[in-house]
């Protein structure tokens, strides 16, 4: 079995690899195929085009070469953990891309703690009250958790704050101290985590009803378990596994994808930082950063799959 | 005999109150937004406000226009690093005498050699160039900058031109520093100014730093300033609002938002003002079939100014020619002037008139012209492109809007990849000689239609050499007509936009004729 799950890891790390790869290419071509480059948008900024210029500045910057070559420094860069040097700031990109993840990994953390602490349990108790009057409060709130749009509930709070405590509560310095910190972020991560407990209550409910109607909990029941333990020791692990892959998907989706609710609180993560690097064209910057999102994405789906293993035994043991 | 003194000190109490709460106070950092991540804070490499607002308390010029005057004119410059300047008899030499004791923010000393580098690299003759260089032409008719010892410098002219001063009196045009590159320059600035740099991290913040060593004894009062990086607008409104920013960003709120700002919080004092950015038509007159002056002029008699202006600025904005109109404008054309200009008078007689011109040429209600109307894809350009496109169907062009990606906008206009476009004009100082060379002169790389007119050029000579301001005035006029009847660059409204800032933020003074001049900063303080 250990040799089948050294097999299992090494082929998973390859795929790794190989997507990575993958990701690295698209990345690289579609940031091309956009159109401008950061010489274009300098120089549009200024309300003007020097051609003479312009092309001087491509030079500097190496965006004259074949992009083959271009996609190989880059590579090459990336190997000798060079990241290369931001368009924009002209400062090294990892000295930009650093001080920014500990931020959108706070945010993303207590967002999806609020999510899992809020969504799981209600989602249990939703399923074993189902068709309750709880039940339907229960959908209700979820339901307008999905349809919330993130700005509008951001700006609601921020407006709320306003009108009722007369602060704000957004990013403009960095908070000092651990509460401090965590204060701060809890908002904009209740803000997010809102929606992404919404979605695990609705799957943790589905799932857990599914599983309620199987027969191995009919025979748990008839051997006289109590309810906690069918519920939580019976039922709920094996409901888990949809769930876990659910907060698999939405952990990645938060270490970049929070921008609206990074420029509502006006918190300068990663996402915020890399759509302004899109719209200069901060070639460095992009790269960098999306390939880093994909390596949290890949390696989260590979923590995902091996506690896959842990909960179900059939996947332990399968070849 | 008692009452009287008891009333006397009474009132003295009260004056010596009074005076101790206008007396300035040291110490503070004042908070203002940012409205987005400036490209740099280098101010001559870049061509935005956004750079200019947190930038300019970094540097000093050699003149500057006082910061207290809100409307900037040629009467209200005043010396800086400079103590003085004189012009020669032929009006072809300006030479500066320079402050003694003035040292840039590394400790190094400001000498005329810092003058001369600075021109050197604005007339891109310096050995390290900047990476793009937006005022180049503005000094063209700068022939060669000469230093007499360390504190002197003269400025040798092709032809007399008394807007030289005007440009030198410009938010855009601070001293740089001989020993410090221009990459240095846009990553780390070193100035002469009221506030040192400490630090500029891309989408949070901008702080500057009271410079103990400033050359203006007891300046600057605040202790520092500090600008959050918000970019998002209605986050910035309600952070001005909960009191975490003092200020808001200069120029950036709209009338709607100011009422606002002052429903939810009245003791807000909040200026609305011009800030010479126009919005104009492009007309691409290579392009058949606008390359027939009756068709452009067609167009120019279609447009309802007070109608985008009230649809885009809720009234809050102006008709005008190139030049900013009057009273805040210094060279505008005045009301009894723009009435006679063709398309400034009778809406709907306009419109008959152009109608007549499209069925002459051949077009009416059932053969529409078809046009695409390119503009950027940015609210404040999209926006009055739409007014436009329904305002041209009264004369039977029928036009669809073509919105172009940002970045793209100005290499499409510079490759003559457009009919018929939208846009916006800043301009840095009132002065005709920055708007007329910049944006109708032949060859101008910000001349988007090309349009070409030797004998206006000579026109433009003739005003820029003219000493007298009156008689200067009355040329501006003739030639910004001339500008509108030959539809260069129809004028379509001139935008105002408001700042508010906290009641115990003292000595601020909004500029009402230009959005770029105004933030050296050295003389505020903060009352609390």
């Amino acid at each position: 079995m250990e040799a089948r799950l050294g097999i299992y890891l090494v082929r998973r790390f390859f795929l790794m690899v190989l997507t990575l790869f993958g990701i690295s290419v698209l990345v690289f071509v579609m940031l091309r195929l956009v159109p401008g480059n950061i010489a274009d948008i300098v120089f549009n900024a200024a309300g003007m085009i020097d051609v003479a210029e312009k092309a001087k500045l491509e030079k500097e910057l190496g965006l004259d070469q074949p992009i083959v070559v271009q996609y190989a420094q880059w590579i090459s860069g990336l190997a000798h953990g060079d990241l290369g040097y931001s368009y924009v700031s002209e400062k090294p990109a990892l000295q930009e891309i650093a001080p920014r993840i500990p931020i959108t990994a706070k945010l993303a953390g207590l967002a999806l703690t609020f999510a899992v602490i809020f969504g799981v349990p209600l989602g249990v108790i939703s399923a074993v009250r189902q068709n309750t009057a709880l039940d339907y409060v229960l959908r209700v709130i979820s339901l307008s958790g999905l349809s919330m749009p993130a700005f509008w509930l951001g700006l609601l709070i921020l407006m709320g704050f306003v009108a009722y405590f007369g602060t704000i509560p957004i990013y403009t310095s960095p908070p000092k101290g651990f509460w401090n910190t965590y204060l701060l972020f809890s908002i904009p991560a209740a803000a997010v985590g809102f929606r992404s407990s919404a979605l695990v209550m609705r799957l943790t409910r589905s799932s857990m009803l599914e599983v309620l109607r199987q027969d191995y909990i009919r025979t748990a029941r008839a051997k006289g378990a109590p309810n906690q333990s069918v519920y939580y020791r019976h039922a709920l692990r094996n409901a888990m596994l949809p769930v876990v892959t659910v907060i698999g998907i939405e952990a990645a989706f938060l270490m970049g994808g929070l921008i609206v609710t990074e420029t509502v609180f006006n918190i300068p993560g990663v996402a915020r930082f890399l759509v302004e690097a899109i719209r200069w064209r901060d070639y460095p910057i992009v790269q960098n950063l999306v390939m880093f999102i994909a390596v949290v994405a890949v390696s989260i789906n590979f923590l995902i799959d091996l506690l896959y293993a842990v909960l179900d035994p059939r996947i332990r043991y399968a070849k | 005999m008692i009452a009287k003194l008891i009333a006397n000190v009474a009132l003295a109490v009260a004056v010596s109150t009074i005076a101790q709460a206008d007396e300035p106070k040291h110490g503070g950092i004042l908070h203002i937004y940012h409205r987005e991540t400036p490209p740099s804070l280098s101010i001559h490499e870049e061509a935005t406000f956004s750079v200019n607002v947190p930038a300019m308390g970094l540097f000093n010029n050699l003149v500057i226009y006082d910061q207290h005057k809100p409307q900037n004119s040629m009467s209200d410059i005043v010396p800086e690093l400079a103590t003085g300047w004189a012009w020669d008899s032929a009006n072809t030499v300006l030479t500066f005498k320079l402050r003694e004791g003035v040292t840039w923010h590394d400790g190094k000393p400001f000498t005329a050699k810092d003058v001369k580098c600075t021109f050197d690299l604005l007339q891109d003759k310096a050995q390290d160039k900047f990476r793009k260089n937006p005022r180049r032409d503005l000094f063209n008719n700068v022939s060669e900058v000469t230093t007499n010892g360390d504190f002197e410098v003269a400025l040798h002219l092709k032809r007399p031109q008394p807007s030289l001063l005007a440009m030198i009196a410009s938010g855009y045009t601070p001293m740089y520093p001989c020993h410090l590159t221009p990459a240095q320059m846009r990553t780390h600035p070193i100035g002469t100014g009221p506030y040192k740099f400490v630090e500029f991290k891309q989408n949070e913040s901008i702080k500057l730093a009271r410079n103990e060593n400033y050359w203006k004894k007891g300046l600057p009062y605040l202790d520092g300033i500090e600008y959050t990086i918000i970019s998002n607008r209605a986050t910035a409104v309600l952070a001005f609002v909960a009191g975490k920013v003092d200020m808001t960003f200069p120029t950036e709120m709209t009338s709607a938002l100011i009422q606002d700002i002052k429903q939810q919080d009245p003791t807000a004092i909040c200026e609305i003002k011009p800030i010479n950015v126009n919005t104009n038509l492009i007309v691409n007159r290579e392009n058949p079939p606008f390359d027939n002056i009756e068709l452009r002029k067609a167009m120019a008699l279609a447009l309802d100014r007070k109608a985008f202006i009230d649809i885009i600025f809720q009234g809050q904005a102006d008709a005008g020619g190139t030049l900013l109109p009057p009273p805040e404008g210094v060279w505008g054309m005045p009301p009894e002037i723009l009435k006679t200009v063709p398309g400034y008078g009778d809406v709907n007689k306009d419109r008959e008139q152009a109608r007549a011109i499209m069925v002459k040429l051949g077009y009416g209600a059932n053969n529409p012209l078809k046009i695409k109307v390119s503009t950027r894809n940015l609210a404040t350009y999209r926006d009055p492109a739409v007014v436009l496109i329904d305002q041209l169907k009264t004369i039977y062009i029928d036009a669809e809007l073509d919105p172009v990606e940002s970045s793209q906008w100005f290499a499409k206009i510079a490759r003559n990849d457009y009919s018929v476009g939208l846009n916006l004009t800043g301009n840095g100082i009132d002065d005709p000689d920055q708007a007329f060379y910049e944006n109708y002169a032949c060859g101008s790389e910000r001349n988007y239609t090309h349009y070409c007119n030797k004998e206006l050029e000579a026109l433009f000579d003739k005003q820029s050499v003219e000493t007298d301001v009156e008689k200067r005035k009355k040329m501006v006029w003739d030639i910004d007509k001339k500008l509108q009847e030959d539809v260069a660059r129809p004028i379509l409204m001139h935008a105002r936009s408001g700042t508010c800032w906290k009641p115990y933020v003292k000595n601020m003074t909004i500029m009402n004729n230009s959005a770029y001049n105004g933030y050296r900063y050295d003389d505020l303080w903060l009352d609390k």
